[in-house]
């Protein structure tokens, strides 16, 4: 596959881009996991999922991790979250190591998650009052984290009455109400269709340049992980480990004209160039004849 | 009318997996309970349908005829015939049902007066007090079997601990029919009403542990997994998560329990010192009086479809949040309930106002 157009290399970005990145691992160290391995048990022996995976993120930092389906993704962030426990290795938040899942790791699940029973007042509530704050307190505070998605008007909806983006909007009001150290998101948007992923992408953007938070975000979109990254961490499959850790050359705050900034398009040419050529076997050839007059006609 | 609307219009009413339009549902639904009723009215009023039997109006000669009896025609034929060959009179009757299938007026009389006459027999209970006695029966029975039977499948549904200690027995149990165990009941517990209130709990008790626990268990994992990185602990994670989300199922659960109890109920009643409204429809039978048997199988019946959807009814207003159509009337009920309790303190702690009722609204927008 040759190059179509001329694009910048991106390891070299900006000046204000690598100046921000410097700026960046000047901060406090929030999550810091290491040698992380995962091994599931199956009839067929013992499958390792994810092998020494190594990631240090800073505070305030907006962490991606792509890769190809079956790289252990899900799992990395399921480690994380203390949903799952590591076969070896450990994970520390703010320098202390993490066991089983806390109110410090929230998350955000691809599939809503939300308590039907519950409003979307009750939904946002439900941490608060879990870690402890008294009814009024939790009352306001959530009603303060309503506001900031813009659901106010719906606080008394229940989830069943939402749109698939207002409910991944109370998902996430829901996990920042906690104030988490850092924000877990395991393919927030991977539900969504199209034009309503790209207003999310936008939202959660302008919410993490307000809000004290650090985010570790998976999804298995490039133009998403570009976009919304500082850094992008790729995997590989089978066993899953850190391919390769991407800066991403451009400037923040991120606007949507940068899907067409030559930075943009580099580092996404060199992901697709990393997933799209594992280091594995190749993917099947489907058993058509591409030599037919039907292919012949579309051509 | 165009062509095709009409084929269009016949075959919607086998339309696969849709809702009837109209007022269909509303028509089918009284047809259900006029047309067995319309059957039985003509079985029972239009002789040349069945009557399979003469009913004696004046014995004639006969030295064993009497009025009132019912014996078939062939035999009444025979009677009459050996009658007029000796020169008698011959018997005179009319066409009748077997005494087994009363008429629906003479079973709306039996109900009708089973609430307003004095039993004949002295001592024997009115229709009334009978289900009385049966209803009380089934309280007891499924009330203890729930207080029990509800947390225990919860734990079993929650702990593998308790799965793997209780199930395999209940499961044991479980298969013993419950009037096996009348003689054992009676023995233990006397002859008044505990051991009746002991089969219907053993009736439903066992199957409501293993009820509940799978209801349980099919909680969706991802909920308890989001409550955890919310801050819930184990407690917390059974109070907050497990239980109000399993609630609407639980719920149901018990309606078709309920329902079971029932059926216990019939051999409960006949243990020990008969009663209840079985006991009513064995007597009764026993007299032959088959109006007043059909009266109390259909008082069952009244009671069982009745308690069921006042449940259903109930449930819809429980579980608002479940989404299903509620119709105008009842929003009106719910945003009603919902009121009353933003403006009772005690039920929700959250003092803050609602900034804009969207209760009802269903997929307000999309954004």
């Amino acid at each position: 596959m040759s190059r179509p157009i001329d694009l910048p290399d991106y390891r070299r970005p900006p000046a204000a881009v690598s100046a921000r990145m410097e700026r960046i691992r000047g901060r406090p160290v929030v999550l810091e996991a290491r040698g992380l391995t995962k091994t599931f048990d199956a009839p067929a022996g013992a499958i390792t999922a994810l092998t020494g995976i190594d990631l240090t993120i800073h505070r305030r930092e907006f962490v991606c991790v792509i890769g190809p389906s079956g790289c252990g993704k899900s799992t990395l962030i399921r480690l994380v979250a203390g949903l799952e426990e590591p076969s070896g290795g450990s994970i520390a938040l703010e320098g202390r190591e993490v066991h089983g899942p806390g109110p410090g790791r929230g998350m955000v699940f691809q599939s809503y998650t939300l308590f039907p029973w519950l409003t979307v007042r009750g939904n946002v509530e439900f941490g608060l009052r879990m870690t402890g704050h008294k009814p009024n307190r939790a009352a306001e505070e959530a009603a303060h984290w309503i506001e900031l998605v813009g659901l106010s008007r719906f606080a008394d909806a229940y989830p069943s009455q939402l749109s698939g983006g207002m409910k991944q909007r109370v998902a996430i009001a829901r996990a920042l109400a906690n104030e988490p150290r850092i924000l877990l998101m395991d393919e927030p948007f991977g539900a969504l269709d199209a034009q309503t992923r790209c207003q999310m992408q936008g939202y959660l953007l302008e919410i993490w340049q307000n809000v004290e938070v650090t985010i570790l975000f998976i999804t298995h979109d490039l133009d998403e992980a570009v976009y919304l990254g500082d850094r992008i961490v790729v995997l590989d499959a089978q066993p899953g480990r850190v391919r390769e850790v991407i800066e991403v050359p451009l400037t923040r705050p991120r606007v949507t004209d940068q899907f067409l900034d030559p930075y943009f398009l580099a580092t996404r040419y060199h992901i697709e160039e990393l997933i799209h050529s594992p280091t594995g076997r190749r993917p099947e050839a489907l058993a058509v004849r591409a030599s037919s007059a039907l292919a012949q006609e579309v051509l | 009318m165009r062509p095709g609307e009409a084929a269009r219009r016949s075959s919607s009413w086998l339309a696969i997996r849709k809702e009837l339009p109209g007022r269909r549902p509303t028509v089918l639904k009284a047809m259900a309970f006029v047309l067995p009723l319309v059957v039985w009215s003509a079985v029972s009023y239009l002789p040349f349908l069945w009557h399979p039997m003469m009913k004696v109006t004046d014995p004639g000669g006969s030295g064993f005829l009497q009025v009132g009896d019912r014996l078939p025609k062939a035999e009444f034929a025979a009677e009459n015939s050996r009658l007029t060959a000796g020169g008698g009179r011959p018997a005179a009757g009319v066409p009748a049902n077997p005494i087994f299938l009363p008429a629906p007026h003479e079973v709306a009389r039996a109900l009708y007066t089973g609430f307003t006459n004095e039993p004949v027999r002295p001592g024997e209970p009115w229709l009334h007090q009978s289900l009385g006695h049966s209803v009380r029966i089934i309280f007891w029975g499924f009330t203890l079997a729930a207080l029990i039977g509800v947390p225990l499948g919860l734990l079993c549904g929650t702990f593998g601990l308790f799965s793997r200690l209780v199930e395999p027995f209940t499961d044991f149990i479980r298969y013993m029919p419950a009037p096996a165990f009348g003689a054992l009941a009676v023995a233990v517990l006397g002859i008044a009403d505990a051991p009746k209130v002991a089969i219907i709990f053993i009736g439903t008790y066992f199957q409501m542990v293993l009820v509940v626990a799978n209801t349980t268990r099919q909680f969706d994992a991802s909920l308890i997994e989001a409550a955890q990185t919310l801050g819930a602990r184990r407690s917390k994670l059974l109070t907050r998560v497990i239980v109000p989300g399993i609630l609407p199922n639980l719920y149901n659960d018990l309606r078709i329990l309920l329902g079971w109890a029932w059926t216990y109920l019939i051999v409960a009643e006949l243990i020990g010192a008969t009663s209840g409204i079985s006991y009513f429809i064995q007597q009764q039978g026993k007299y032959r009086n088959y109006d007043k048997v059909f009266a109390g199988i259909i008082v069952i019946g009244v009671v069982g479809l009745v308690t069921d959807q006042v449940l259903a009814y109930l449930a819809r207003h429980l579980f608002p949040w479940q989404g299903t159509g509620l119709s105008p009337r009842e929003r009106r009920v719910h945003r009603w309930l919902a009121a009353l309790r933003r403006r009772a303190p005690l039920l929700t702690p959250s003092p803050s106002a609602a900034s804009g009722a969207v209760g009802t609204a269903r997929n307000v927008a999309a954004d």
